[in-house]
């Protein structure tokens, strides 16, 4: 294993590398097929280079651990906004996410429909390509136009492009308090319905969620946060115009609030249950109809656009679903099933070619995570 | 401002070029006519001009798909153009370039309430797609200040931002996908009404690619339900550091305005001249602007006007009515236009980091005398993107050159204290020569990359973005 001590190290790893290498952050995010290769991890570039909370800008170099740069923040009464999901307990594993992590898989949660993806709050990066040429793109102001932005192609590259070696965030504050507003038994249907009435409404809901429960109560839940006479103002207001959905039961509880959503962001419903687990990504009220050909569980996030699915092993959920306005990934499933089913949602062939000729790019000798995400339609 | 010679074979092929652009067009979506490709000459930096070899105004993709096939095969460069409100010169022709306008794509063609999302042919105006979905109480939030007039297709390739975008992010943050014809002709679809890519973002890559990686003609973007309601507050400071400490102050709270503007006292005098809003007369100025219900908006002005206080003010005006309201936001809205009373200017778009607005302020100010040319700044405190108006005579000779050396020092000093060269208007070729102050070479091969990948022929805008003499080998290659 390569552990580089700087970006000038990890440059020089990467420029006399010849062999596939597998890029690890804390490697608590194996999603998809194992990559091959001699592990290069980035647990030794950490350390917070830069933190202004008047400013709410925050640089880290990519190997700090989440946890730290959470904590940090939290002292200052600030936060990351797109709520960055913990893969642990989903996927069975242990060690420290890093925020490089986070950057290269745009791990995002729950408040991803109203304050944005990981993505969207990245505002700089440094990085190093497959040849070990180290690059820099945006910087540490949130308004950047000078030149192509890498910063978003970086951000869910999944370490194919480049090894990050700094990130660079535009924060939000902390929020005084939290409501979670729960419907029950509600069908995925109706409860789509009711997130997107309350998500069209200018009471700024930051969480909706259904999980469908199809043993037993489905149960749909609305987040609200900010200041307490707003999270109490709003929740009135929400509770007239969802109330033809059904009683609504309001948790006020700050801690217990953060619970319910921490769990909803992690798919804890999900982990340590056997079968395979799906992400998918569509317009949201096309997620019921997606939701009713799925055999399994399924849990819907933002508002119907994000489904949780745990099914049987082995299957293929794409066939099944055939083609519709988004994507599948493949999250969770045995070697045996991730050598047969591509991790990510086959692009079509243009758009695979643009995808490829970046990759040959950035990456010239092939080593970076090498076959990861490159999958081509099949052949019709 | 250097621009890459026409290549004459593409010049002595004129004939041939616009005949087969009149084979896949309507008669009169093609301009040849020297009277009437002038109309196309600049953009809104309009010191910098040059007819192109012709223009065409397509109604559709496939039409768009045409004209790209026809220059793609015959090694003509496209330049894409939305509405022509570029102030970076973003739309400027050469001579042997075919200028392919999508003013006449303005349709919407799907409103989506349940989904929040609206799709239209790039050619529309920002404007207009509020207006599109306005009845309904919703809006599309980026909004540059040329938004009555700017093109949804200029925002894709500039990544437009906006007062709004302290709270609303730009446009990168509120597109959900593309329909992009690529140079040789080829229509992809990228994202649409679900989020976040399925594997590498290309989409955020295109946007603020300043129609470099292809040509837009439709887009899905974001709509949001509007808030309840919004109200700004005005104060007043005798020192530009304390103004800066209130805005750091409030961030810190844990208050998010909708909006943070400042202005210097420069700026604030031009614009009283001018507007008579009842500014006062001082050394900095902010406008803060929150959004909610009138309980939430009165508890967040509560919190603001008590971080004001601390900071002594010498003035500090809420508004008790929209009338009010609309007076103190009447000098921001009117600044420029008062700039544009007393002289030409020169509007500048650099980005500090918002902790450096005294110290910059101040080496601005230095320079002003050194350079002998006055300057008001306007700023967008919440973000850090400034926008400093250079005061020169155009009938001057050597004024305007003047100006551009000392523009050009006002974006350097951004680089140098960890900013960038520009925050809302883009490359284009007016900070072209300047990238690499704020990129190694290195960083802009990167860049040039992505470009290899999407138009290896080099054919769509070539001559902005990059200095030239970085991108001289591709395009001549290409030529």
């Amino acid at each position: 294993m390569l552990q580089p001590k700087s970006e000038a190290e990890l440059a020089d790893c990467l420029a006399a590398a010849k062999h596939p290498m597998a890029i690890r952050g804390g490697g608590t995010r194996p999603i998809g097929r194992a990559v091959a290769g001699e592990v290069l991890s980035t647990a030794a570039l950490t350390g917070i280079t830069l933190y202004e909370p008047g400013a709410l800008t925050l640089v880290a170099q990519a190997g700090t651990p989440l946890a730290e740069i959470e904590a940090v923040l939290h002292a200052e009464n600030q936060r990351l906004p797109f709520e960055p999901m913990d893969h642990r307990a989903l996927l069975g594993t242990d060690g420290t996410p890093t925020i490089g992590g986070v950057v290269a898989g745009n791990v995002s949660g729950p408040r991803r429909i109203q304050a944005g993806a990981a993505r969207d709050s990245l505002i700089g990066v440094r990085f190093v390509d497959g040849a070990g040429t180290v690059i820099k793109n945006g910087g540490r102001v949130m308004k950047n136009v000078t030149g192509y932005d890498l910063v978003k192609l970086m951000a869910g590259s999944y370490g194919t492009l480049g090894v990050l070696s700094e990130v660079s965030f535009k924060l939000l504050p902390e929020v005084e308090t939290c409501a979670c507003l729960i419907l029950e038994g509600l069908s995925d249907q109706s409860a789509v319905a009711a997130l997107s009435r309350a998500l069209a409404s200018p009471y700024e809901v930051t969480g909706a969620a259904h999980a469908a429960n199809r043993g037993g109560r489905s149960r749909t839940m609305l987040r609200l946060e900010g200041f307490a006479k707003s999270v109490a103002y709003r929740t009135d207001a929400l509770r007239g115009v969802l109330a033809e959905f059904g009683e609504m039961e309001v948790i006020s509880d700050p801690d217990l609030v953060r619970q319910m959503w921490k769990d909803q962001r992690d798919v804890t419903a999900f982990a340590g249950q056997t079968g395979d687990v799906w992400r998918i990504s569509c317009k949201p009220s096309d997620g019921p109809a997606i939701g009713a050909k799925i055999k399994g569980e399924v849990i819907y996030d933002w508002g119907g656009g994000l489904i949780w699915a745990l099914v049987g092993e082995g299957h293929d959920l794409r066939k099944t679903l055939g083609a519709f306005g988004g994507h599948a990934t493949l999250i969770r499933a045995s070697e045996a099933t991730h050598a047969r089913i591509p991790t990510f949602h086959p692009e079509p062939a243009p758009l695979a070619a643009l995808s490829d000729g970046l990759r040959r790019k950035f990456d010239p000798k092939g080593i970076l995570n090498t076959g990861l995400m490159a999958t081509a339609m099949p052949a019709a | 401002m250097e621009m890459p010679k026409p290549n004459p074979a593409i010049l002595a092929k004129r004939t041939r070029i616009i005949s087969r652009l009149r084979d896949v067009l309507p008669h009169d979506a093609v301009i040849d006519d020297p009277h009437e490709t002038r109309a196309y000459e600049c953009d809104a930096l309009t010191a910098y001009r040059c007819p192109p070899l012709a223009a065409v105004l397509p109604q559709s993709t496939a039409e768009v798909s045409e004209v790209l096939r026809i220059c793609h095969e015959e090694g003509v460069p496209v330049v894409p153009r939305g509405s022509g409100t570029s102030l970076a010169g973003g739309a400027l022709p050469t001579a042997d370039s075919v200028i392919l306008g999508v003013a006449r794509l303005t349709q919407v063609l799907e409103t989506d309430y349940d989904n929040r999302f609206i799709r239209v042919q790039t050619g529309r105006t920002n404007l207009s797609v509020t207006g599109a979905v306005e009845a309904n109480d919703f809006f599309y939030a980026p909004d540059p200040s040329s938004q009555l007039a700017c093109a949804i297709a200029g925002n894709i390739g500039m990544n437009s931002g906006g007062a709004h975008c302290l709270k609303y992010g730009v446009t990168t943050n509120n597109l959900l996908g593309v329909t992009m014809v690529m140079m040789d002709g080829t229509v992809v679809e990228i994202g649409g009404a679900h989020l976040d890519a399925g594997g590498l973002d290309l989409l955020g890559v295109i946007c603020g690619s300043e129609g470099q990686l292809g040509v837009v003609t439709e887009a899905t973007l974001r709509i949001l339900r509007k808030p309840e309601g919004a109200r700004p507050v005005l104060m007043g400071f005798d020192s530009n550091e304390v103004a800066g400490e209130c805005v750091s102050d409030i961030i810190k709270a844990g208050v998010l305005p909708v909006a943070i503007e400042f202005m210097d006292r420069p700026c604030i005098e031009a614009t009283e001249a001018f507007a008579k809003a009842g500014y006062p007369m001082c050394e900095a100025l902010l406008i803060v602007e929150v959004e909610g219900s009138e309980a939430e908006i009165r508890e967040q002005l509560d919190v603001i006007l008590d971080i004001a206080k601390r900071h002594n003010p010498v003035e500090l005006r809420e508004a008790a009515d929209a009338d009010q309201a609309a007076r103190i936001w009447l000098g921001r809205k009117s600044a420029f236009g008062a700039m544009g009373q007393i002289n030409d200017y020169m509007c500048l778009d650099g980005t500090i980091p918002v902790s450096s607005l005294p110290y910059v302020l101040r080496r601005i100010g230095e320079m002003s005398k050194e350079y002998g040319l006055g300057v008001a700044n306007v700023f967008h405190a919440g973000d850090g993107n400034m926008h400093p108006l250079i005061l020169f005579d155009a009938n001057k000779p050597g004024d305007l050159e003047l100006c551009e050396a000392f523009g050009a020092d006002i974006l350097k000093l951004c680089v140098e204290v960890g900013g960038c060269l520009t925050g809302e208007h883009g490359v284009g070729i007016e900070k072209r020569d300047l990238m690499l102050t704020q990129y190694t070479p290195t960083d802009l091969e990167a860049q040039l990359w992505v470009k290899d990948v999407f138009d290896p022929k080099w054919l769509l805008n070539p001559a902005k973005v990059f200095p030239l003499s970085v991108t001289e080998t591709r395009r001549d290659h290409a030529a």
